[in-house]
């Protein structure tokens, strides 16, 4: 596994072993802020950050922690940087911050992060450990945002509503009005919208997987076999 | 020292160290974080109440000039309840009571309600609620024109059988498929129309302590 190449990493994060199409991990904050494509992007930025920083500082460490204790302290770790990355949203995207609400804390128990620590990070150097969390990260967040997007779109008419409360007043122009006066359809906003949202967005990658010639799956068996269990 | 104990104290001795590591990196983004976050809620609260009471009408530091009073059965928090004092010249203009709904659908409604000195109200918003998205949130003043319904009325206007919604036969519309959500409202800000009308004088007061329950 030492020996894992980036662009596999890299392949792995974003395509073949993506945290909310094939791990289907941290489902919580996935399903229940996904209601706008920016609530989405908001809290998939959060996510990699966490993500980043605990796979650096778990990797920086990884010699130094016996093997017995190093759970509660990468549990410690991961709960740090979330701390942080809320006081720093709170302070620098208020607005965001208040939608956004109890999701953020939860990052801590998104197990995305803790089996990227154990998984991956505890076990290879930082550098790999970084791009890891940056591309399982950006794997996430990206499905955050297109499935937030969906159900915006299917449920309120609109795409990015809201996008002053990230980027300040001035980009106010970037929300899109797709139907007007459109009566909205709740089924997209409620949790059930977000579960069939995500099943067809599986589907769509297990359709494509099944279409492209077979070549991505056969180089690394012993991976794939790894992080199916954990 | 045996093994089994050797091991325990090196392993609480990690975990130790990466706790004061962790609690001080949370602390020191807390004092770096601090002012500026006090700050964002001051910003959003003014916000909230300018939109209520227009800041030309008054002229002092309406966000200092406060009191917290306690009145669950009218106010509906079991908390302190805030009320912002507007005031022109040292003449009372407004408060704005930070009273809350708590029949909600999803538990209660935070509600900033603004109301002028001779007791009509000056506008109602919603804060915080955990309502229906689609349904309930229509209660929000960015997502319908709902709540500007309520500029004007008093106790007066209309008579007390009028502060319910028309489903109840009062005059305030419910929404389709949502009747909980406006009904817990209206009932709410009739509530603090009425706690106003009974302590208008005291509440104006200078720096007194209103405690009644």
């Amino acid at each position: 596994m030492s020996e894992i190449s980036y662009q596999q990493i890299s392949r792995d994060g974003f395509w073949t072993n993506n945290v909310a199409l094939v791990q289907i991990l941290g489902l919580c904050p996935l399903l229940a802020v996904t209601s706008t494509a920016i609530n989405g992007l908001g809290l998939g930025l959060a996510t990699i950050l966490v993500l980043v920083c605990s796979n650096v500082t778990v990797s920086l460490i990884r010699n130094f922690v016996r093997p017995e204790i190093r759970i509660p302290v990468f549990v410690l770790v991961i709960a740090s940087f979330v701390t942080a990355v809320e006081l720093a949203m709170n302070a620098f995207f208020h607005d965001l911050y208040k939608v956004l609400g109890i999701f953020i804390p939860l990052i801590v128990t998104n197990c995305a992060i803790l089996g990227r620590a154990e998984a991956f990070a505890s076990k290879n150097p930082v550098g790999k450990s970084f791009v890891d969390g940056l591309t399982m990260g950006l794997g996430f967040a990206v499905i955050l945002v297109i499935l937030g997007a969906m159900r915006e779109l299917i449920g309120f008419g609109t795409l990015f509503a809201q996008a002053h409360m990230m980027f300040g007043e001035a980009a106010r122009w970037i929300t899109i009005t797709v139907f007007e006066d459109y009566k909205g359809f709740l089924l997209a906003i409620l949790p059930p919208g977000a579960f069939i949202g995500l099943g067809l967005l599986i589907a769509v990658k297990n359709l494509i997987d099944q279409r492209a010639p077979k070549t991505v799956n056969q180089e690394n068996p012993t991976l794939q076999t790894a992080e199916a269990e954990g | 020292m045996s093994m089994p104990w050797r091991n325990m104290v090196i392993g609480a001795m990690i975990l130790g160290l990466f706790s004061v590591v962790g609690t001080g990196l949370v602390a020191l983004t807390y004092e770096g974080t601090m002012e500026r976050i006090a700050e964002n809620e001051r910003q959003a609260l003014l916000r909230s109440l300018h939109q209520i009471i227009s800041p030309e009408a008054h002229d002092n530091d309406i966000y200092a000039d406060l009191i917290t009073v306690h009145n669950k059965a009218l106010l509906g928090s079991r908390d302190g309840v805030n009320i912002y004092r507007a005031r022109m010249s040292g003449q009372p203009v407004a408060a704005v009571i930070a009273s809350a709904a708590p029949d909600g659908y999803n538990g209660t409604i935070k509600l900033l309600v603004g109301i002028n000195y001779d007791g009509t109200l000056a506008g109602v918003r919603v804060i915080n609620h955990h309502e229906t998205p689609g349904l309930g949130d229509g209660i929000e003043a960015e997502r319908s024109d709902w709540v500007q319904g309520f500029n004007g009325r008093s106790l007066l206007n209309p008579e007390s059988a009028g502060w319910k919604v028309k489903k109840d036969g009062g005059q305030f519309d419910q929404f389709t498929g949502a009747t909980i959500t406006p009904r817990a409202v209206v009932k709410a800000v009739y509530n603090t129309l009425r706690y106003y009308q009974q302590h208008r004088e005291a509440l104006f007061a200078d720096g007194v302590e209103v405690e009644n329950e």
